[in-house]
């Protein structure tokens, strides 16, 4: 049965979502390897930084970004069916406010974590 | 009264489920602040990622959990999905994949925790 998503565009779309996974352990790869770095001094944390600023890393960085950004956009629209039904007031929320409500919380939290970053880092 | 053997499918989806909603809320901000600004030197202080800071960021309590929950869930989600779908490209989603997958999840844990201990406190 492989490779039976390829007939339909819903399930390609799909798979594509799902392989968006790969990204977010290429990603984590990086991060580990980064701490990896850090627990070997200052020289290896430095060079780890300026291995960051090639261009191969920032080309890398902006694939993961596309891919895990899709993978969070996914996530949420997928709320109305993973998530157990949301009543407000006797009936159920509808699905579009559901993924909106999932949306807005990743845009306030990816602020947050900015501001956060900004607020530790000054 | 016989016992059932109680499935561990839960543990793999809790841990699946967590790491999916922390790569949904933080995923896209953390790459573009450890890969994209400061690398290119934008918007936040020079200094951000500087050895003393990310050392003390590391050596602290929040900071520590933080690096851990999110390297540990992120590779722990990833590799649930991606051993849900070897099936899907021909590969028999049995024992010795579910090893493989959830084994480099489970290295990867190791590898963190022993990192981040090691720093200290």
């Amino acid at each position: 049965m492989a490779g039976w998503w390829k007939k339909n565009p819903f399930y390609v779309e799909y798979m594509v979502h799902e392989a968006t996974a790969l990204f977010v352990t290429a990603y984590a790869f990086t991060l580990l390897f980064g701490l990896f770095r850090l627990a070997q001094g200052e020289v290896a944390w430095n060079g780890w930084l300026e291995a960051l600023k090639s261009p191969l890393s920032i080309v890398a960085h902006l694939v993961f970004l596309v891919a895990i950004f899709y993978h969070a956009f996914t996530w949420f629209k997928l709320f109305p069916l993973t998530m157990p039904p949301i009543m407000v007031g006797g009936k159920r929320l509808a699905p579009n406010v559901v993924v909106a409500g999932g949306c807005t919380a990743g845009v306030v939290a990816a602020l947050a974590l900015l501001g956060l970053v900004w607020r530790i880092a000054a | 009264m016989k016992i059932r053997k109680r499935s561990n499918a839960p543990i793999f989806w809790g841990l699946f489920g967590a790491g999916g909603m922390l790569a949904a809320l933080f995923g896209p901000m953390l790459v573009i602040i450890t890969g994209l600004l400061v690398p290119m030197g934008l918007l936040l202080p020079a200094d951000t990622m500087s050895h003393p800071k990310m050392l003390a960021f590391a050596q602290n309590f929040i900071g520590k959990g933080f690096i851990f929950a999110i390297i540990a869930l992120f590779v722990w989600h990833a590799m649930h999905r991606i051993y849900h779908s070897l099936h899907e490209i021909g590969i028999h989603a049995g024992l010795f994949a579910k090893l493989v997958c959830y084994g480099i999840a489970l290295i990867t844990t190791l590898i963190a925790a022993v990192l981040l201990l090691g720093l200290g406190f």
